[in-house]
């Protein structure tokens, strides 16, 4: 089967629902593992690595819980194909350009993905929609305990699970969530939360565009260390700081709503009025404005748009998506009003968003939950 | 400002993180950030760029181990400084005293706490084992008790053989 054939729709995909998930996006824990006797991938000869990959490719296979996986090697997957993988989150930009020695193996629901050679041997992910740290952990935790039967760890009592960067080596763990903050960025105090954030230990990035910009106001939060923690403890850590960071922008939500709400209102009716009506728009300028359709749709303000929608158009206005559904190879200034024309085009049932804020009685933000 | 890392174009990408308290900021350029996956948040620390620059400058101290290779895999001291990557399991033995210092700057503690797997469960309670020893003759030691201390010896070597590690001298 192909990649294609194998991925969900991005309609199905914007339908995955889960907890919290009008602020935390996503949910994900990954595992670097590698194994005895073989170079890490970026230093072993190709022959190597095809050898290895292959060897990891058929022990996850094989695995019970990956019935009906996908498996490839990457250079059976075409340019086009991976780049929509990294717009999915399933593999990262580095492994997309990846070929013959590296490999992927995608879970039947693509909450479970393996990238064979990528920086280390083996990156497991387990990816989950909205707050569920825990179980994406308890996926992947029970995925690796099944494979280190199969495959020979090189682990030290010392050191851990032992990495091909010595910033990954101990429990190899990355655990991170995709949190949706335009609150925090509205209000001005994303910065500063940000700044309390690091100071735990935990990085905080936004997940599109560069440097400190944000795009979407899409920020991801990690953490760094590996070494000296236990597994266990650095979920519950990241837990911890999620449930305040939702707190922080509920509560940023909520002071905007009562303090400036004119401003809040212009920035949703502008959003929707330029991307119902644009002829020519780029990827960022997309992400900015569904961000604050979000935003609107979350504080009450499109009673008849429905969530999955603008998490489809989200998904489908990224160059690789958008370049999928047209043959030919676009430029940029193609691609801009193509994208414009779709989003004209889904958005012409969506009636503009209210004047107002629902009442006290709507289902915008629940202030006594919010002390 | 210019790139920190090529030290040739202009940075236009600054990144801020607290690391262990302290402050630490890299300035990137365009192509330099896109190199080092500053671009795609799966695959970027800013600790492994620091590694790459800073922490490798301390590894390049006059009279380092410069010119030692990895039995194991032929990796030098002077390819982890320009990969920011190691070769091979291995290379953690070889290059262990390099390794010690930034291991300690970048992580909250310097030995592994958390998931084994099975197999290597034995393993970890003899280390655990001879962690204790250890400490029991040095304290032994101290107290210049050497009966004891030579019994103490004794056992450390026999847990050290059921670990497949050399033994210490006497
Ligand atoms: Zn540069
Ligand atoms: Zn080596």
């Amino acid at each position: 089967m192909t990649i294609d054939a194998f991925l969900s729709s991005p309609a199905d995909v914007s339908r995955r629902t889960g907890p919290n998930d009008q602020i935390v996006l996503s949910s994900r824990v990954r595992l670097a593992r590698n194994l005895r006797g073989t170079p890490f991938p970026g230093w072993a000869k190709k022959a190597d690595r095809t050898k290895l990959s292959n060897t990891i490719r058929a022990a996850v296979e094989g695995l019970p819980s990956m019935p009906g996986c996908f498996a490839a090697s990457m250079d059976d997957l075409n340019s086009l194909d991976k780049l929509i993988l990294v717009e999915r989150h399933l593999i990262s930009r580095e492994h997309a350009a990846k070929n013959g020695g590296s490999g992927l193996v995608l879970s039947r629901s693509e909450s479970i993905c393996v990238m064979i050679n990528e920086e280390d041997h083996l990156r497991m992910q387990s990816l989950l929609p909205g707050l569920q740290i825990r179980q994406a952990w308890q996926a992947i935790d029970e995925l690796d305990t099944l494979l280190e039967k199969k495959l020979d760890y090189a682990f030290s009592p010392e050191l851990g699970y032992l990495t091909a960067c010595p910033t990954n080596v101990g429990t190899g763990i990355r655990v991170s969530a995709m949190l949706h903050l335009p609150g925090l960025v509205l209000a001005e105090q994303v910065n500063q939360i940000i700044q309390a954030v690091n100071k735990l230990g935990l990085a905080v990035r936004g997940l599109y565009g560069e440097g400190t910009e944000a795009l979407g106001n899409i920020f991801q939060v990690s953490n760094q260390m590996t070494l000296g923690e236990s597994e266990n403890d650095i979920v519950e850590r990241l837990i911890k700081v999620l449930a305040q960071l939702i707190e922080h922008e509920q509560n940023a939500r909520a002071t905007l709503i009562e303090k400036q709400p004119k401003m809040v209102l212009n920035h949703i009716g502008r959003s929707y009025g330029i991307l119902a009506n644009a002829h020519s728009i780029s990827s960022k300028e997309t992400m900015n404005l569904l961000s604050l359709m979000f935003l609107g749709l979350d504080l009450g303000l499109f009673p008849t748009l429905e969530r999955a929608l603008v998490n489809e158009l989200f998904l489908i206005t990224q160059p690789a998506h958008l370049q999928k559904q047209f043959s030919g190879k676009l430029t940029a200034e193609e691609r801009d009003v193509l994208r414009a024309n779709m989003l004209r085009d889904r958005l012409l049932a969506v009636k503009r968003p209210t004047a107002r804020f629902p009442g006290a009685e709507g289902p915008a933000l629940d202030k006594a939950a919010n002390p | 400002m210019i790139c920190s890392v090529c030290k040739k174009s202009e940075a236009t990408v600054h990144l801020t993180q607290i690391i262990e308290n302290k402050m630490q900021t890299i300035d990137l350029c365009e192509s330099c950030s896109k190199a080092k996956g500053v671009d795609d948040p799966t695959g970027f620390s800013l600790a492994a760029i620091l590694l790459g620059l800073g922490a490798s400058q301390e590894l390049a101290k006059p009279g380092a181990s410069e010119g030692i290779k990895c039995s194991q895999c032929g990796f030098s001291l002077a390819d982890f400084k320009k990969a920011g990557r190691l070769g091979c399991a291995e290379c953690y033995v070889t290059f262990a005293d390099a390794l010690q210092a930034p291991l300690k700057s970048m992580h909250k503690g310097t030995r592994h706490v958390g998931k084994a797997p099975q197999t290597q469960q034995p393993i970890l309670d003899y280390s655990e084992k001879l962690r204790s020893l250890q400490k029991k003759l040095e304290q032994t030691v101290a107290k210049e008790s050497f009966e004891q201390a030579a019994i103490l010896r004794d056992e450390i070597n026999k847990v050290k053989e059921l670990m497949g590690q050399p033994k210490g001298n006497p």
